[in-house]
């Protein structure tokens, strides 16, 4: 189920796996891989294509395709592998990224917020527990924060010019 | 003054070895002990010993449902051979835990008794 | 001292109310403890060996009257009368309930505490000086640094789920106090040719299973750039630290594998190519978190007649002037430690009543100031020389005067395996028996500066790697083995222990101490050559010749 602005939502997305032959509509999340061995085939198609990278690769691998794709889905393959939380601040913060940051894999409940503050966007939730704490309450949100974030969030009163609260 | 300095010893594969199942409890976290009748007691003494490790294994699928109940955190099975006074770990690690801090006596179990 | 605005208090509140929550839901069995343990541990809240174990942060060991009173209170009202001191400026309970957790924490926060980033793979309790403000050799106070990174690097969304711990240490004195080069990040206070503030920036330092020292790959970071510089290094590692084996998961692991050079160019590109947008620290920001930590109001005062004419006439006052009273940058005052190591003592350890007396002592001779040090003792960083004789009285009466900080009896040691979950030997029963031998004050002063640390398990809690004799204690076949390493220093020097060969029985390791404590009394100069120095001198190889003349050691 995929996880989007403080709601479950229809995924227009469809990933596909390796060796699959993607449908020609796009809407694709496509391996990594994949995407770096075919991209010419896509060089006259305006089909929305997204990327699944996982963690330890480069971001300089892809970087030249940040304005063809719509949406890299970093994955989390333990919760503790945290990488992506870095990929996300760096494809945002430095290069720009607009498109749609997903986080697939094991996620945590109370990574959430941390992973909207790296520039996450959506999330895509497997575990039965997680799926039913969020349907029931929503995803934990606090609202004060030490550090200068993507989410929605705006300078917090006071001095201290790092802090942040949520709007 | 009394340093607790005392050795463990341990003989693997004893034929005296017997074993049984600890784990802590999820509340208080607390040492506890798989007891005849399948509760948890506090004390060593009052646990349920097994012959055979494979027959406290399967115990411990039974213990571990006390998990799922949210009794109990981290059950397992460990050693224990006859004392003077009831059953001893064999392991030094195990042997504390049963007792309490060999550095303060006024605490954990051993200061119950 | 640092004290929380709105803001803080409404952080730290918040985490409070949410485990509170999360207690509750786990102890209804809404939540399994696979998906409990994660908001356990980032509160503090451990499983240990008997029970629970709460380690609360105490901020590069700094705390007032205010905060010793509810640390007693907790120890009294929670759990068992004491708490533990660590080697991490933090202090541990050993038996607090699940369900009690978040009364403590809320208690915690009602002065300004919390158990927060004090477990996990994130960046833990920022470390400094434990005589900061109040040494007389101080560049420039570490406090407001650690206290800026302390802010920064709480819940990072980026940083909380690193390759493994990360320990970030702030020194700003010339002597480093601090162990700087024995952590993640160390930072020194350094002025450039300008007269300017600014640090020199070591990485990669540790001990564990593999100790290094750390590198230095910055001369000067301007303060400005101290979050910037900060944030390149720990994006570096969370992107880069190995992740397939938690023993080759910290950052000298990286440093080590890749070059100090590699390290050093992915750090600076990485700070080159990062906007500086909310994480540069404007002077004036700077300077409002200085202004907390402004140096007390302290008129210098004239020689103390009284408290020379105590220092002659009681030997024991003598002997606590001289190895508990440092020099303090303003004339007439002193930065006395209070020695957590009684003879045959748990090292760090301390009694509710004892942490009430000495927040009161503080409270009336120290501007309520105390300090937590790693090597686990307390400091009283502003006491006038006139008020020495009354805190020394006090002290004693509290069982507090025991004058043997940074002798052979001021050891640090691990709780080790009476009460820690990793642990393979226990740490305290060795410790209180060196401190036994060597109990006695007059050879105690003879042997002069000695820094025994010792670790129950090669995590090295105990610092054992830069202890001067460190003592790592193992099991091998079930029963406790000690292994001694020579050498060893987490100051401006720093080095790491040598190992000295076989290990040794629990009942022969404190005859292995004398026999190297014996080695050392007969090979120096004279009186005045430390047992550091003359290690350094003579190397390892008479010392090895002593400690197996008699013992073999186990084969290990």
């Amino acid at each position: 189920m995929l996880w989007k602005n403080g709601a479950f939502v229809d995924d227009p997305w469809r990933a596909i796996a390796e060796g699959e032959d993607p449908p020609p509509a796009g809407h694709v999340i496509l391996p990594l891989d994949w995407w770096l061995q075919e991209r010419d085939a896509f060089a006259n198609s305006n089909a929305p294509i997204g990327l699944r990278v996982e963690p330890g690769v480069s971001i300089e691998t892809f970087l030249q395709d940040l304005g063809r794709v719509s949406l890299i889905a970093l994955s989390f393959p333990k919760f503790g592998d945290g990488r992506a939380f870095s990929t996300a601040a760096l494809l945002r913060e430095r290069h720009g990224f607009r498109g749609e940051i997903r986080a697939v894999g094991d996620v945590l409940l109370d990574q959430l917020q941390m992973m909207e503050r790296c520039g996450f966007d959506s999330f895509e939730i497997k575990d039965p527990t997680v799926q039913r704490l969020l349907s029931e309450r929503g995803a934990p949100a606090y609202s004060r924060f030490y550090q200068p974030g993507a989410g929605a969030e705006g300078q917090a009163d006071g001095p201290r010019p790092w802090a942040r609260k949520r709007i | 003054m009394d340093f607790g300095y005392q050795i463990f010893h341990s003989q693997p594969g004893s034929r005296l070895m017997r074993y049984a199942i600890s784990a802590n409890r999820l509340r208080d976290g607390l040492v506890v002990f798989f007891a005849p009748g399948e509760t948890w007691v506090e004390q060593l003494a009052d646990a349920r010993l097994f012959d055979a490790e494979a027959e406290a294994e399967s115990a411990l699928e039974r213990a571990r449902a006390d998990e799922k109940k949210n009794l109990i955190v981290e059950a397992f099975v460990f050693a224990v051979k006859a004392g003077a006074q009831g059953p001893v770990a064999n392991h030094i690690r195990d042997a504390i835990r049963a007792t309490g801090p060999t550095v303060r006596r006024d605490l954990g179990k051993q200061a119950a008794g | 001292m640092y004290r929380y605005d709105e803001f803080d208090a409404g952080f730290v509140k918040e985490r409070v109310d949410a485990f509170r929550d999360q207690v509750a839901r786990r102890l209804k069995g809404e939540l399994t403890e696979e998906q409990f343990r994660p908001h356990r541990l980032m509160n503090g809240l451990y499983l240990q060996l008997h029970a629970y174990m709460l380690r609360v942060a105490v901020p590069y060991g700094t705390l007032d009257s205010r905060q010793m009173r509810k640390l007693a209170h907790i120890a009294r009202v929670y759990d068992k009368g004491y708490g533990h001191f660590t080697t991490r400026q933090n202090i541990q309970y050993n038996w607090p309930t699940l369900a009690d957790t978040p009364a403590i924490l809320d208690e915690l926060a009602s002065v300004e505490m919390h158990a927060i980033q004090t477990s996990g793979n994130c960046i833990r309790n920022v470390t400094a000086d434990h005589f900061a403000g109040a040494a007389a050799d101080e560049i420039d106070d570490p406090r407001p640094y650690a206290e800026i990174l302390r802010q920064w690097s709480s819940i990072h969304p980026e940083f909380s789920f690193l390759p493994r711990k990360f320990k970030i240490a702030v020194n700003g004195a010339a002597r480093d106090r601090a162990a700087i080069q024995a952590h993640d990040i160390g930072l020194q206070i350094v002025r450039d040719a300008q007269g300017e503030i600014g640090f020199a920036v070591y990485v990669g330092g540790g001990m564990g299973r593999t100790p290094m020292i750390a590198t230095k790959i910055r001369d000067f970071l301007p303060v400005a750039d101290l979050l910037a510089y900060t944030q390149a290094i720990v994006r570096v590692y969370n992107l880069e630290g190995r992740r397939d084996n938690k023993y080759k998961a910290r950052i000298k692991i990286l440093v080590h594998e890749k070059g100090a050079e590699w390290m050093r160019a992915a750090v600076e590109a990485e700070f080159a190519a990062a906007p500086r947008v909310g994480i540069e620290l404007p002077a004036e920001e700077v300077a409002r978190i200085k202004a907390y930590f402004a140096p007390p109001d302290l008129a210098p005062r004239a020689h103390s007649l009284a408290f020379e004419a105590r220092r002659r006439s009681d030997p024991a006052f003598a002997a606590f002037v001289a190895s508990n009273i440092a020099a303090h940058r303003m004339d007439g005052y002193g930065i006395v430690t209070i020695s957590l190591k009684p003879i045959g003592g748990a090292p760090g350890d301390a009694s509710a009543d004892q942490m009430d007396a000495v927040a009161d002592i503080a409270e009336r001779y120290a501007l309520g100031e105390i300090r937590v040090s790693h090597e686990q003792n307390l400091v009283l960083p502003h006491v006038a020389l006139e008020d020495a004789p009354a805190v020394f009285d006090a002290l004693a009466a509290c069982g507090l005067a025991t004058a043997n900080a940074g002798l052979i009896t001021d050891i640090i040691a691990c709780p080790g395996l009476d009460y820690c979950a990793l642990a393979t030997a226990r740490s305290i029963p060795v410790a209180q028996r060196i401190s036994q031998r060597f109990g006695d004050t007059a050879r105690a002063r003879d042997i002069g500066q000695l820094k025994i640390k010792i670790s129950g398990c090669i995590n090295a809690c105990g610092h054992h790697h830069v202890g001067h004799i460190g003592i790592l204690g193992l099991e091998r076949k079930g029963v406790e083995t000690y292994q001694i390493t020579l050498g060893g220093s987490g100051d401006e020097t720093c080095s790491m222990g040598a190992l000295t060969g076989p290990g040794f029985s629990s009942e022969e390791v404190v005859d292995a101490i004398e026999r190297i404590v014996d080695a050392y009394r007969m090979l120096r100069t004279d009186e005045s050559e430390d047992f550091l120095t003359a290690y350094r001198r003579v190397g390892m190889q008479p010392f090895k010749e002593a400690l197996y003349e008699t013992s073999k050691g186990a084969d290990i």
